[in-house]
């Protein structure tokens, strides 16, 4: 149970700068995703955490613990830092049994055997896993040695805790009940966690804050999911979380029209801080069909997904996602090939980006 | 939470850091500095160099010596012959085994690469029995029985050291070869039949082409062996004054009794004979970078059998044929010979007595020459599996600077030729290297052997540390063990199998080794394979048979270790 702080961290490979000036807080005793694109930094951050990539500026706290100041000239290593981790790809050791794998954090911290014992039956009966003690991780299927993993990670800390995509290569049903026991432990537990992931999804469905990295490196928004999803800080957090439309907006003698089209006009309002040209950022599930609507469009292709509909709408040449209910009215009469007016809800608006 | 190691959390501050990742990197460089730079150096230095100025005479007088030219035209004619040759032999069983319907496969498979296990100069010894002009056994049955005047056969010729060496060569080809034809997608080859191709048509225009990368790895592989092999031509050549470079070089420096005009002369030599190597390795890395197929996949697949037919049988019985006279003959022979009282006896059951090895067993020095052999492959496979192991760990995992540098450097030996190599060693460590003597001493055929063996432990523990990935160690660094702990408990237990085969690879070899330990050996560090050479030089062959066949049995017993070994590991 502690708090993790980044502060001006920087970082670089060679010449590549992957991290600049880089500061976040994760509060105590909850759950933080990071997300960010592939490549963006996040794996490198959580390196330099646990001390096996050594930051160029800036420090580093757990709790109040410093584990990394470049200034006082502090790098505490990786195994004195008492952080549990959980890889990507698990890194279960393969030549220990699954209880072995679980013991050798406390062995190394010096627990008493009882202590060991009694911590690594806790530890197991947690991720659902004491049946399985005696098997080698060769036995185990890809989602058990996940649980090993967490198992390990969880006695070799119960301050923090950090897992880097810990789900990604498991199927889609086991990622979800992983989801809910991560969760669920961490609740029982009250560790702090920072889950590093790519996947918005499942960031949506386990954490309490998520903070967002682009591509760059860069933090752009901390918030909760609420927060994010709906006043979503830049343009680039609003593209990353979810499907959405752009539109570029012009004025035209006063009036705020469709791709410098002065015949397809928006008729609703556009802040006044913008007042030459603009995009205008849309969800799928935001768009409706009004037939009074002059944005008129036609329907490329529907897709029935049980509870929605997908559609691909051609706008002017542009193609528009719309996703409908099924129970929406009207929904079910539109079919492929037929001309609809679009309506747009909660649009947000960004100066237009240079094409 | 827990209890804390007790020395301060600021320990690791920076500054202080000169941890175990930079002891094995400085160490790394260090040695291979001292084991792999300085000998080439000073190869080099002393060939051009002549009492601390530039001197180019003895090189010319040297490279423009008749019989040397002789020699190095000889060493390019036989290299090439048998790389033909071997290459045509290999990938023609290589496809009967690995793609026809011939029965015995997997017993024929095993036969084929024992020429791979014995060092080709035991099968010269062999050849020679059987053809040597008048002497050899079959020759002098056949002038008996056709009344022949002159013998029929003369193995101590080009020709039969290039079939002496192809019998052991090929296997090159062979193995390279069956091995992608296993790798290969065999539904190519089928959606080429489907289109209308004959079988006939498959092989040329789908199955060689693909298999052409893995042809002109073996067949370079060969190129180069042959270039610098010195056991054949040196048992087969010496009688008829037949030499090629790397005999030329044993002989001159033999000649002068060992003194330093000699290893001048040699070293001058060994300059042209890295030449010629280095052109082969041009051409390989040429050939190499050029041809490579992503069609060959890992996966082994169980590929359509071409069915022989008619042809089945007497391809077998050319088959069997083949490994009778490669395999089975030379080493009867040995045997034989080994037992018979007197060499030219005729070969019956009155003339057979265990004299031979009675005598082998008595002699000081041969007894001595085992135990060095003994000694030697297992220091330099021992001493070479952690050093091997170490350069692999900083290669692949600490990848300082120059850790290109570290991976050329130490895969380089292995393309030096032996004799060669044995003549830097020699430069190296009479006194120049902090004024260090090791000539006439054991240690000197040591410091040989790892340099010339430590690419095979470098590479098997390389191959295996990729396969672990770097986040096992990284997991146990943040579960509370240190670097040193991490690498005990975790990495070195996952590549500990590598380190096995890595010292096998070693021992193996090294076991039988004649190239270099033949420049290097002094009165009293006489190696197997040199004790071999010498009895036969000194005409006492049937204990030189002797000998042999107790260095086949060690082999035999050693590689069914290593077959055991493995096997084990797999069933795990």
């Amino acid at each position: 149970m502690a708090a993790i702080k980044f502060i001006n961290i920087s970082f670089a490979y060679g010449d590549k700068k992957i991290l600049e000036n880089f500061s976040l807080d994760v509060e105590d005793s909850q759950i933080m995703c990071l997300l960010g694109p592939s490549g963006c930094g996040k794996t490198t951050l959580m390196r330099c955490l646990l001390g096996l990539n050594k930051p160029s500026t800036g420090e580093i706290y757990v709790g109040d613990r410093c584990v990394f100041s470049r200034e006082k000239r502090i790098n505490i290593p990786p195994e004195r830092r008492g952080i549990g981790v959980v890889f990507q790809d698990y890194a279960v050791w393969p030549h220990m049994t699954v209880l072995e794998n679980v013991c050798y954090p406390m062995k190394k911290h010096g627990l008493s055997r009882d202590e060991i014992d009694s911590k690594a039956r806790y530890a197991l009966e947690q991720v659902r896993m004491s049946d399985y003690a005696p098997y080698l991780p060769s036995q185990l299927s890809g989602g058990q040695q996940q649980r090993v993993a967490i198992a390990r990670a969880l006695v070799s800390s119960d301050e923090v805790i950090v897992m880097d995509e810990p789900i990604t290569n498991l199927d889609a049903k086991l990622r979800e009940e992983m989801l809910i026991e991560i969760r669920q432990i961490q609740k029982n537990i009250g560790t702090t966690i920072l889950y590093i992931t790519h996947d918005q999804e499942a960031s949506l469905q386990l954490c309490d804050k998520m903070a967002i990295m682009d591509s760059e490196g860069k933090l752009t928004q901390i918030g909760t999911d609420e927060d994010i999803i709906l006043r979503p800080a830049s343009r680039f957090v609003f593209e990353f979380i979810g499907v959405s439309n752009f539109f570029r907006l012009s004025r035209i003698n006063d009036t705020w029209c469709f791709h410098d089209n002065n015949s397809i006009t928006y008729t609703d309002s556009v802040p006044d801080k913008y007042n030459s040209r603009v995009d205008m950022g849309v969800r799928p599930n935001d768009i409706i069909f009004d037939d009074s609507s002059s944005v008129r469009g036609v329907v490329k292709r529907s897709v029935f997904l049980g509870s929605e509909y997908n559609m691909f709408i051609d706008f002017d040449g542009q193609e528009v996602r719309v996703q409908r209910s099924t129970f929406d009215d009207g929904v079910g009469s539109v079919k492929e090939g037929s001309e609809v007016g679009l309506k747009f809800l909660n649009p947000v608006f960004y100066n237009a980006k240079e094409a | 939470m827990f209890k804390r190691k007790s020395n301060s959390d600021l320990a690791a501050m920076e500054g202080r850091k000169f941890g175990l990742d930079g002891i094995m990197t400085a160490l790394s460089f260090v040695l291979l500095f001292i084991i792999v730079v300085i000998p080439i150096f000073m190869i080099i230095y002393n060939a051009f160099f002549y009492q601390g100025k530039f001197d180019l005479t003895l090189f010319t007088s040297v490279i423009f010596d008749k019989e040397n030219l002789k020699a190095m035209g000889n060493t390019i004619i036989i290299a090439v012959a048998v790389t033909i040759f071997g290459t045509i032999m290999g990938l023609f069983y290589a496809w009967l085994l690995g793609r026809s319907d011939i029965p015995a496969k997997g017993f024929m498979r095993a036969l084929f690469t024992i020429p791979y296990m014995f060092p080709p100069f035991f099968g010269a010894m062999a050849w020679d029995l059987l053809f040597s002009g008048r002497a050899g056994y079959i020759n002098r049955w056949l002038m008996s029985t056709f009344h022949l005047r002159t013998p029929p056969v003369n193995i101590n010729s080009l020709g039969g050291i290039i079939f002496v060496e192809c019998s052991y060569y090929f296997p090159f080809v062979f193995m390279q070869v069956v091995s992608a034809l296993e790798r290969m997608d065999p539904t190519l080859e089928e959606s080429a039949r489907i289109a209308g191709a004959r079988q006939s048509q498959v092989i040329w225009k789908i199955t060689l082409p693909l298999v052409k990368p893995a042809i002109s790895a073996g067949a370079l592989l060969i190129l180069i062996s042959s270039l610098a092999h010195f056991g054949v031509p040196s048992i087969l050549g010496f009688s008829k004054n037949i030499f090629t470079l790397p005999t030329m070089i044993y002989a001159l420096i033999n000649k002068s009794g060992g003194s330093f005009e000699g290893i001048r002369q040699g070293t001058a030599l060994s300059i042209l004979l890295v030449a010629v190597v280095a052109v082969a390795l041009v051409i390989q890395k040429k050939v190499l970078s050029s041809g490579s197929y992503d069609i060959i996949k890992g996966k082994s697949m169980r590929p359509t059998l071409i069915k022989l037919r008619g042809a089945k049988y007497p391809l077998l019985f050319l088959a069997c044929l083949t490994l009778l006279v490669i395999v089975v003959v030379p080493l009867v022979m040995i045997f034989l010979v080994a037992l018979v009282k007197a060499y030219g006896l005729p070969l019956v059951w009155k003339n057979f007595s265990l004299s031979n090895y009675q005598k082998v067993f008595a002699s000081p020095a041969t007894m001595d020459s085992i135990w060095n052999s003994l000694f030697l492959s297992v220091t330099a496979g021992v001493v070479c599996m952690f050093l091997g192991v170490m350069i692999a760990y900083v290669i692949n995992r600490i990848k300082p600077r120059g850790r290109n540098v570290l991976e050329i450097l130490s895969i380089l030996p292995y393309s030096i030729p032996g004799t060669v190599l044995a003549i830097g060693v020699i430069l190296a460590w009479s006194g120049a290297i902090f004024k260090i003597t090791l000539y006439n001493t054991i240690w000197i055929i040591l410091v040989a052997y790892m340099a010339r063996y430590l690419s095979f432990s470098m590479k098997s523990a390389s191959a295996s540390l990729q396969q672990v990935n770097s986040s096992l160690e990284e997991a146990s660094r943040a579960c509370g063990a240190t670097h040193t702990e991490s690498l005990r408990d975790i990495t070195l237990p996952l590549i500990k199998p590598a380190m096995v085969s890595g010292f096998f690879l070693i021992f193996l070899p090294a076991m039988r080794e004649l190239t270099t330990s033949i420049l290097l050996y002094g009165p009293y560090s006489r190696t197997l394979g040199v004790q071999i050479f010498a009895l036969r030089d000194a005409g006492m062959i049937p204990q030189a048979a002797a000998l042999a066949s107790v260095a086949i049995v060690i082999i035999i017993v050693c590689n069914s270790i290593v077959t055991w070994i493995t096997k084990d590991r797999k069933g795990a």
